[in-house]
């Protein structure tokens, strides 16, 4: 067998040593356009210390390659003048040049041939004069621009700018800087080796802004020795090959085609917040080695396709994990708001690969010292005490509503009761789910009018006979429980007159059953629902008035909060979108203030007769899911009204503007909107993605993606009792 | 699958019923040496009272609506309110090309299609009115947003495609994910399913070829599906263990090697190793 590797990085040099020891008759080539000396690059990293696989794949080199590692475990973060520490997250790093030097070394032990300085201009003439050609040469790979329409690859570049740099400075731990001067907020990642890295990262603005665009080495240098002069301790910055990159992330639709095969960065790459660049490089060799072990020679399409099988759930689980923590070091600026320990507890959970629960396993001094310091933030104190619950047992004020917790319990729309008035079904489990514990506990949404109904049997609360039903579940909760209550509002709008939903969203009623349906404009819900008279000015006053009534009656039933929803393309929400709101008058148009101008009134009506010292909130859409709708920039500018205009808290949902949405049931998505309302706009949010555990809780209110959380716990029926 | 005859149905269908077991399930393909499904699951009504009987999956888009209706209510009332009917688009061109039905568009047209099976089972144009109320129980597969997305506006709930717990767990979640935040009340049905062949290292091998060959058309993904073969009793209970960890309602193991002694030898696991039979 005839084996050509293109590139002589870890990757293809590993890859190189393994097929050859185990197949010493084959001949094996590796081309590398860099000399062999050439020691580009810092430190690398693994994300562990263990790499099993290097033992049992080659004991030599791994006993060489961990005789050689610089081992950390704790993780520091610099923010805001203070130095939070969080331990049992072990890294092992060395320098990308002694890791060549080791596999290089054990390559010529085996006899494969290494041609150095040899650049590649065509890799199909290498295909062709072997029988399988690897292409590991890297970023840039010149086998992935020849094959790309087999390998069909798609690279897109990050945001930020980045640099390595290298010192003497000793850092005897993994350290995250953030450092704001007049240019921006700038980001280190430094580690431990022979030589420390020293990562120096920013968005293209701030770098911009400190002209590093037309500054040289020495000048870029000494900008940032003088401003980490006090981590660097007079040490001096070192840059082997100066220059500032946009990280790419490489994809490709596939890794193989007939006898070439692409590893490494050339197939996958992995923001280097993670530490599983080279890491996955050496895994991939190692799985294109078992993968000839498994069909040998006589088979390379299997082989290879045997090894692209098994790599590709492992480095798409990484790349996932890159990419939310590159996303978050590019968009850092968001979380400047946060104090320094949740600024470090939501760097620490950034890629959420690691929960509130996995952080106490590694270091359970750090999350008992979190606790403290959560209870401290959460309940306004001067100093820790020693005994703290975890965030999500913290107490949260909304408006000048304390809820002892931060778990909200709620069920969804219910079809049993009759002309508006809650069955008893209905109220017992709101009162049910009242005394299970949690902070809050909100009623289905609740209609305002009999027209705003989803179905004969919703609830509502525009009769004085409606509100009684309400008002004994509510005696009923706050004679058992802690827990504050809360009513949310609706008018179904356009998806109102439908069926009950147990066997279906949106089907309309028989028509002897149904009613006339009112919308911002005559749209559609679904091609069979049917279609809404658009509001005139007598509507706008009358629902307007509706939702007033109703806010007294809740008030009267006692209750504390009072959600209004503008989601789901209910009526207000109609109003909101482009999609759903054609209307020419004041209250439409190309701009989200136009279309904001109805709710906004609405909010403002309730508002004058909703007593000061209980809470308004408001559910909104951060997205609508559909090309031309409201997207996440429209969310933040109908997040940062309505709380302008007096909503407390902001409930963060997504989509159901319209019935053709396109959403993504990832279950921390709608977390990672709320996440980015509550922290751009500095206000406080809920989350309502589908979290089932306390873990969760703790995780999103301890990072800061919301302050309420929404939780479905599984021994909790939220069904009709 | 290949060498299912009316005597080894009919046999299975009896035995299971009288067994550990809550439902049977059959494959659809078309473009392959098997039977219909919902033929086979006629014939498994007449056999049985109890059981439940599911179509795992049938491709919905390869159908015309109004056949497939007529045909899902007609075996609801025959076996009195016994059929769960699973749908999901399948991938399979060739069944398509024979079917004469558009592969491109299916996706469309299956969510259309969900709609109107629902429009026929309340309404009164097409009947038979079926037992059970809002039609049988219908439950959605495939693993992409839309998926889930049907699921939660049309569905009874979710039928996954096989593979290892974790898997099942993480697309499980979807599901329900989807369901609570479109606004369903209650929960999902979730059923999963898995391949087995018991007894000696040919029947494993057999089963192993017989997925090689049903699975070709994905390519190198076939291995993955071989490998997970459940080919001895402690894989079997690992797996039902696994499955219902992540809150499966329903498991479905499906024989890849036709003869009675599989059917014995699951039996016997699930009888005597599960404790919740």
């Amino acid at each position: 067998m005839d084996i050509n590797v293109i590139g002589g990085g870890p990757g293809g040099l590993y890859a190189s040593l393994l097929l050859k020891k185990e197949h010493p008759d084959w001949d094996i080539t590796v081309y590398e356009r860099d000399p062999a000396d050439n020691t580009y690059g810092w430190g690398i990293v693994f994300s562990d210390s263990t790499l099993g696989s290097l033992r049992e794949a080659d004991y030599k080199t791994h006993e060489q390659i961990t005789d050689k590692f610089a081992i950390w475990n704790p993780i520091d973060v610099h923010y805001g003048g203070k130095r939070i520490r969080c331990g049992g997250h072990t890294f092992s790093g060395l320098m990308r040049s002694d890791l060549k030097d080791i596999l290089r070394e054990r390559c010529a032990e085996l006899g494969v041939e290494m041609h150095w300085e040899h650049n590649v201009e065509n890799p199909e003439e290498y295909a062709e004069d072997a029988d399988l050609l690897i292409g590991a040469d890297g970023l840039n790979s010149t086998v992935r621009e020849t094959y790309e329409d087999q390998f069909k690859p798609r690279v897109r570049m990050g945001d930020a700018k980045f640099a390595w740099f290298g010192t003497d400075k000793p850092f005897d731990v993994f350290t995250f800087i953030f450092r704001e001067n007049e240019h921006g907020l700038w980001r280190i990642h430094a580690y431990p080796g022979r030589k420390s890295t020293f990562i120096v990262e920013a968005t293209e603005e701030t770098w911009q802004n400190a002209g590093l665009d037309e500054k040289g080495k020495e000048e870029g240098l000494a900008y940032f020795e003088d401003l980490f002069s006090d981590h660097l301790d007079g040490y001096e910055l070192e840059s082997k090959l100066y220059s500032w990159r946009n990280f790419p992330i490489v994809q490709n639709r596939t890794w193989s085609h007939d006898n070439v095969v692409l590893i490494g960065d050339a197939a996958h790459t992995a923001h280097f917040s993670v530490g599983a660049g080279t890491k996955m490089a050496m895994e991939d060799a190692i799985a294109l080695y078992e993968g000839f072990e498994e069909y040998g020679p006589d088979d390379v399409g299997a082989s290879v396709r045997w090894f692209e099988k098994e790599r590709r759930p492992r480095v798409e689980g990484i790349q996932d994990a890159a990419t939310q923590s590159r996303r978050y070091f590019e968009n850092t600026e968001r979380y400047m708001d946060l104090e320094p320990e949740q600024f470090a507890f939501n760097l620490l959970t950034r890629s959420g690969k690691i929960s509130y629960d996995e952080l106490k396993i590694r270091d359970s001094a750090y999350t008992d010292d979190y606790d403290r310091w959560y209870a401290q933030y959460a309940q306004g104190g001067n100093e820790k005490r020693a005994v703290a619950t975890p965030p999500m047992f913290q107490p949260f004020t909304i408006g000048d509503v304390t809820v002892p917790n931060r778990a909200v319990l709620s069920s969804s729309p219910s079809s049993v009761g009759s002309s508006g008035r809650p069955a008893s079904g209905q109220t017992a489990r709101f009162a049910e789910l009242g005394k299970q514990g949690p902070g809050l506990v909100l009623t289905e949404p609740v209609a305002v009018s009999a027209r705003g109904r989803l179905h004969p049997g919703s609830p509502g609360l525009y009769e004085d006979g409606h509100a009684d039903a309400w008002a004994e579940a509510v005696a009923e909760v706050n004679e058992a429980s802690d827990a504050k209550t809360g009513i949310e509002l609706f008018h179904a709008g356009q998806r109102a007159a439908t069926r009950p939903r147990e066997y279906g969203l949106d089907r309309p009623l028989a028509d002897e059953d149904s009613w006339d349906i009112v919308s911002a404009s005559a749209t559609q819900y679904t091609r069979r629902s049917q279609t809404p008279s658009a509001m005139d000015a007598d509507d706008l006053d009358a629902v307007r008035e509706r939702f007033v009534a109703a806010a007294e009656r809740a008030d009267e039933a006692g209750f504390d909060v009072l959600q209004l929803n503008l989601a789901h393309g209910y009526l207000l929400s109609s109003f909101l979108s482009p999609l759903t709101n054609e209307r020419d008058d004041e209250y439409g148009g190309e701009d989200i203030e136009s279309r904001l101008a109805y709710p906004l009134e609405v909010l403002d009506a309730v508002q004058s007769v909703w007593p000061d010292e209980k809470a308004i909130t408001t559910k909104m859409p951060a997205t609508d899911w559909r090309p031309g709708g409201n997207n996440l920039g429209d969310g933040f500018a109908i997040g940062s009204h309505l709380s302008r205009n007096g909503s407390d808290l902001l409930t963060v949902v997504a989509g159901q503007t319209t019935s053709n949405d396109r959403p993504k049931f990832d279950t921390d998505v709608l977390a990672r909107y709320s996440e980015q309302i509550r922290n751009e706009l500095d206000v406080p949010t809920m989350t309502t993605n589908y979290v089932t555990s306390t873990d969760d809780v703790n995780t999103q209110v301890g990072a800061g993606t919301g302050d309420l959380c929404q939780w479905y716990p599984p021994n909790v029926d939220g069904d009709l009792l | 699958m290949e060498g299912a005859d009316a005597e080894l149905t009919r046999e299975w269908a009896r035995r299971a019923e009288a067994g550990p077991f809550t439902s049977l399930g059959v494959f659809d393909r078309l473009v392959y040496d098997s039977l219909d499904p919902m033929s086979t699951l006629a014939v498994c009504a007449g056999e049985t009272e109890d059981i439940r009987l599911a179509t795992s999956i049938v491709a919905g888009p390869l159908r015309s609506t109004g056949l497939l209706a007529k045909k899902a209510a007609t075996l609801d009332v025959l076996s009195d309110g016994r059929l769960t009917l699973g749908l999901a688009l399948g991938a399979r061109k060739d069944d398509y090309e024979a079917a004469d039905s558009d592969f491109g568009s299916r996706g469309a047209r299956f969510t259309k299609q969900l709609d109107e099976l629902r429009e026929i089972w309340q309404g009164d144009e097409i009947g038979p009115d079926p037992v059970q109320e809002g039609g049988p129980e219908l439950l959605i597969g495939g693993s992409s947003d839309p998926s889930y997305k049907r699921v939660a506006h049309y569905g009874d709930g979710y039928i996954h495609g096989g593979g290892p717990p974790k898997i099942f767990a993480r697309e499980a979640e979807k599901a329900e994910a989807a369901w609570a935040e479109e606004g369903r009340p209650g929960d999902p049905a979730i059923w999963g399913h898995g391949y087995f062949a018991l007894g000696d290292e040919d029947a494993a091998e057999a089963g192993r070829e017989y997925l090689l060959d049903y699975y070709e058309f994905t390519g190198p993904f076939a291995e993955t599906i071989a490998e997970g073969l459940l080919t001895t009793p402690q894989e079997v209970v690992q797996f039902i263990r696994g499955y219902e960890e992540r809150g499966c309602d329903e498991l479905l193991l499906f024989p890849t090697v036709a003869d009675e002694e599989q059917y014995e030898r699951l039996e016997e696991v699930v009888e005597n190793e599960w404790s919740d039979a």
